[in-house]
C-alpha cells in the first residue's frame, strides 16, 4: 500500500546543533513517516544522545541552524513540555532520580498533564490503576515500584523497564528511545522490545538509537539510518544492520571518507 | 531565560490570604502599661491570680534586654506602638449561629468553613481572630469523653486548678524576652486536657488570624496529656497583606504524662512581606513540650512558609525514662524572608531518644537557618539522638545555615549528626518536564520530594494542603 501525499510525522533538515557553540550535528536531515519504525546506529560520540536531546528540548542545547518540523508544527519554538504535550517521548538512557518523590504520584501527574494538553479530561483513579496494572505485568514490574522513589535504588533493568512503563502510559506519537537496550540482560531486552512491538500502530513512530544490531532483528524496523560524525551517512532496510555487523564501524567511515 | 521569564511572573504572585475582614472590633488603645494589662484580663474576666501572674511577668519583661538576633536583620519594634488587645465585639458566643458573618466569610475565604468541618472533616476548630477565640466546634462530643478543647480564657475560668498547676510550667515567664511579654499580655488560645488513657477521636485544630492593623498576637496554648492518652493537634495561621511589619509572640506549652503521647503540627502561612521585603509577620514563637512521664512521646511537625522573619525551636525536654521527643520540620524562605528555626532536645531520662529532620528551603533573596541543640544531662544514660539537617537551594543568591549544637555530660549517650545541602538539578527539571509537566509543576514534584519525609508525619489533609502551599510558596523561584 502505497500513501498518498502522506505528510511526515517528523521532518529534521539540515540541523546543525550542539551544547554551547561547538556543533555535534552537522547538517542532519531525517525524515519519519506515522507507523514507521527507524533505528539509528552510530558509535559513541557519533551525535545520537544529542540527536534525541534536542528532539526533546534540552535547555542546555542550542540549535544553529536547520529545521525540525513534528506533525507540522515547528517543534524548536516549543518549550519541552509542550513537545511531550504534542506527542514526543524520549525515554532516557540514563533515567533520572528523583528522591521522595513517589512513582505512582509521578506518574499519574504526568498522564494527566499530558491529557490535559491534549484537551482529554484526567484518568479517574479507577481506569488508571487498571491501564497501569496492565502495563506493569507485561513489562515483568511489580506494582511495588510504585510506592518507591522515581528511579532511586532501582536497579539497572528497572529503571529501563519504567521508561517503557512511562512510554506505555503517555501514548507518544513519537518515541524515542536512547539506548534503552544497553545495560540488559537477555531476558529484560526480550520484553522490553516486545513493550515496543506492542505499541506499534499505525499512528505511532519509533526511533530507537542503539549500538546492537541483534536489536534490528527483534524489531524489524522500516529504515536502518548509520551515523557519522553527526550526520547520517547511510540509510538502508535491515540489510544495512546485517552489514554493520559484518564489516563494523570503520568499513562506514571509510567509505564515507572515499565518498 | 525561559526559566527566568517564568521567575518573573511568578515572583509576582500575590499572598493569597492578604485580605482584611471589615469585623467590629474592640481594641486597647496602644502601648503596654500596667493598666493595659488590667484591663485584658478583666476583659476576660479573669480571677485575681491570673492577674497577679501577669503583673508580675510584665515587671520582669520590662527589666529585660531585647535579645541580640544571631543570623537576623530586623528593625528595632516599637513596643510602644502596638495594640495589646483587640477583640471582635460580639465575642462570646452559645452557638456558631451568632458567630459574625463577617469573620464567617473570613473563615470561608481561607477555605476552613467551621460548619463544613465540624460536619464534614471530623476536626474540631477552635479560632482566634487577633486575640480572642471565636468558635470551638464539637466541643459537646469531646466532653463525653470528659477532653476539655476550649479557649484558654474559659480555662482560666472554668478549669483554675489545672491552668494554675501547669500554666508556665514548660516554659516560665523569664524564660526570654518574648514568652515574658506573652506572659504578660497573652489574650488567648487553646487550652486541651486529654484525660487518663483516653485516646482523642478527632484531630484537635486552632486557625490563628491577624485582622486589625498594629497589632500583636500574643496567642497561648497550654496542652495536658494524662497517664496513658493520645492527642493530635494542628494549627494554622493567616494574617493580611500589610506594609508595616506586625508582631506575633506566641507561647506553647505541651505536657506529656507517663505513657502520653502528643502530636503537634502547624503549617505556618503568616504574611511573608512583599516581593522587596516590605511588611509581613514578625514571627517569635517559644513552643515547649515536656515528656514528664516515662514512655511518654512528643513529637512536632512543623511546615513554615510564611512571615518575615521567623524565630522559633519547638522543643521537647524529655524527662521521664524511655521518653521520646521528635521534631519535623519544612522552612522555606522566598523573596527577603527570613528563618531561623530549629529545635532543642533536651535528654534528662535514661534512654530517652530524639530524631530531628529538617528540611530548609531558600529562594530569593532569603535565608534559611536550622539551629539545633542536643544536649544530655548525666541522668541520660543510653540516650540517643539522630538529627538530619538538609538544604535545598533555589537560585543563587540565597542562604542556608546549619548550627547544630550538641552538649553530652553523659559517656553511655550517643548522637548522630547528618546535614546535606543540595540543589535541584537541570536534569530532575528536564525529566519531569519531558514527562510534559511545566516548570512550577516540575519544581513543586521535586520539593514535595524532598519534603516527603517531614509530610508523611502531617495528618492527611494538612499535607496536601502543605503540599499547595510549598508548590505557591516557590512558584517559579528556580531560575
Amino acid at each position: 500500500m502505497i500513501p498518498i501525499e502522506q505528510k511526515p510525522l517528523l521532518e529534521i533538515r539540515n540541523l546543525t546543533a550542539g551544547v554551547e557553540s561547538k556543533p555535534i550535528l552537522r547538517g542532519l536531515n531525517l525524515t519519519i513517516y506515522a507507523g514507521e519504525t527507524h533505528v539509528v546506529m552510530g558509535q559513541n560520540g557519533s551525535g545520537k544522545s544529542t540527536l534525541s536531546y534536542v528532539l526533546a528540548g534540552k535547555p542546555d542545547y542550542v540549535v544553529m541552524e536547520g529545521e525540525i518540523w513534528f506533525k507540522g508544527k515547528n517543534l524548536l519554538e516549543m518549550s519541552p513540555e509542550a513537545r511531550a504535550g504534542e506527542g514526543l517521548f524520549l525515554a532516557f538512557q540514563y533515567p533520572i532520580e528523583i528522591p521522595g518523590l513517589s512513582m505512582g504520584t509521578f506518574l499519574k501527574t504526568a498522564v494527566n498533564e499530558v491529557r490535559a494538553y491534549r484537551g482529554l479530561p484526567s484518568l479517574d483513579a479507577r481506569t488508571f490503576l487498571a491501564l497501569q496494572r496492565e502495563k506493569l505485568a507485561e513489562l515483568g514490574l511489580s506494582s511495588d515500584i510504585m510506592g518507591r522513589s522515581v528511579n532511586e535504588g532501582f536497579s539497572g533493568g528497572e529503571k529501563k523497564k519504567n521508561e517503557i512503563l512511562q512510554m506505555a502510559m503517555l501514548d507518544p506519537d513519537l518515541a524515542i528511545l536512547d539506548e534503552t537496550d544497553s545495560g540488559l540482560d537477555l531476558d529484560a531486552i526480550k520484553q522490553v522490545t516486545a513493550g515496543i512491538l506492542k505499541m506499534k500502530n499505525s499512528q505511532r513512530a519509533f526511533l530507537i538509537i542503539t549500538h546492537y544490531p541483534q536489536i534490528v532483528e527483534y524489531l524489524q524496523p522500516d529504515k536502518v539510518h548509520i551515523m557519522i560524525n553527526g550526520r547520517i551517512e547511510y540509510s538502508g532496510g535491515i540489510e544495512l544492520a546485517a552489514l554493520l555487523e559484518k564489516e563494523g564501524y570503520e568499513y562506514f567511515k571509510l567509505q564515507s571518507y572515499q565518498n | 531565560m525561559e526559566n527566568n521569564q517564568v521567575l518573573e511572573h511568578y515572583l509576582d504572585t500575590e499572598y493569597k490570604y492578604g485580605f482584611t475582614s471589615d469585623i467590629d472590633t474592640e481594641t486597647a488603645p496602644a502601648g503596654l502599661s500596667e493598666d493595659i494589662i488590667r484591663f485584658i484580663s478583666q476583659k476576660k474576666e479573669e480571677p485575681d491570680w491570673m492577674l497577679e501572674r501577669r503583673l508580675q511577668a510584665y515587671r520582669r519583661w520590662k527589666e529585660m534586654p531585647e535579645p541580640a538576633w544571631a543570623k537576623l536583620r530586623i528593625e528595632k519594634i516599637n513596643f510602644d506602638q502596638i495594640i495589646y488587645y483587640a477583640a471582635p465585639k460580639k465575642a462570646k458566643l452559645n452557638s456558631l449561629d451568632e458567630l459574625d458573618p463577617e469573620i464567617k466569610a473570613t473563615f470561608d475565604k481561607l477555605g476552613i468553613s467551621l460548619e463544613e468541618q465540624k460536619m464534614l472533616a471530623g476536626v474540631a476548630v477552635d479560632a482566634v481572630v487577633d486575640s480572642v477565640s471565636v468558635a470551638t466546634t464539637y466541643k459537646a462530643k469531646l466532653a463525653e469523653l470528659g477532653i476539655i478543647f476550649c479557649p484558654l480564657s474559659e480555662a482560666i475560668r472554668e478549669y483554675p486548678e489545672l491552668v494554675k498547676k501547669y500554666l508556665g510550667t514548660v516554659v516560665p515567664p523569664h524564660d526570654n524576652f518574648y514568652a515574658c511579654l506573652n506572659s504578660a499580655v497573652f489574650s488567648d488560645g487553646s487550652f486541651v486536657y486529654v484525660p487518663k488513657g483516653v485516646r482523642c477521636p478527632i484531630e484537635l485544630s486552632t486557625y490563628f488570624r491577624i485582622n486589625t492593623m498594629n497589632t500583636g498576637q500574643f496567642e497561648r496554648t497550654l496542652i495536658i496529656a494524662d497517664e496513658g492518652s493520645y492527642v493530635s493537634y494542628l494549627e494554622g495561621c493567616t494574617a493580611p497583606r500589610r506594609d508595616e511589619n506586625q508582631l506575633h509572640a506566641a507561647v506553647v506549652e505541651l505536657i506529656a504524662l507517663e505513657g502520653a503521647e502528643i502530636k503537634y503540627s502547624t503549617v505556618q502561612n503568616w504574611y511573608p512581606g512583599d516581593k522587596h521585603g516590605r511588611g509581613g509577620i514578625y514571627n517569635f514563637v517559644t513552643k515547649r513540650g515536656i515528656c514528664k512521664g516515662a514512655y511518654s512521646k512528643i513529637s512536632w511537625t512543623q511546615v513554615e512558609t510564611g512571615s518575615a522573619i521567623t524565630w522559633k525551636y519547638p522543643s521537647v525536654i524529655l524527662k521521664g525514662d524511655h521518653s521520646v521527643g521528635e521534631f519535623y520540620s519544612v522552612a522555606v524562605t522566598n523573596h527577603h524572608q527570613q528563618a531561623d528555626t530549629g529545635t532543642k532536645m533536651i535528654h534528662l531520662g535514661a534512654h530517652t531518644r530524639s530524631v530531628i529532620i529538617s528540611k530548609g528551603i531558600s529562594a530569593g533573596q532569603s535565608h534559611n537557618s536550622y539551629r539545633g541543640l542536643v544536649k544530655f544531662a548525666r541522668t541520660a544514660h543510653k540516650a540517643r539522638n539522630y538529627s538530619q539537617c538538609d538544604s535545598l537551594l533555589l537560585g543563587p543568591n540565597c542562604g542556608a545555615h546549619t548550627f547544630p549544637y550538641i552538649e553530652t555530660n553523659c559517656p553511655t549517650a550517643v548522637a548522630e549528626h547528618e546535614a546535606t545541602t543540595s540543589k535541584i538539578s537541570d536534569d530532575q527539571l528536564f525529566y519531569l518536564r519531558q514527562r510534559g509537566l511545566d516548570l512550577e509543576k516540575a519544581v513543586a514534584m521535586i520539593v514535595g520530594g524532598y519534603c516527603r519525609e517531614v509530610l508523611q508525619h502531617l495528618p492527611m489533609e494538612f499535607a496536601v494542603e502543605a503540599r499547595k502551599l510549598l508548590a505557591i510558596s516557590l512558584e517559579g523561584s528556580v531560575g
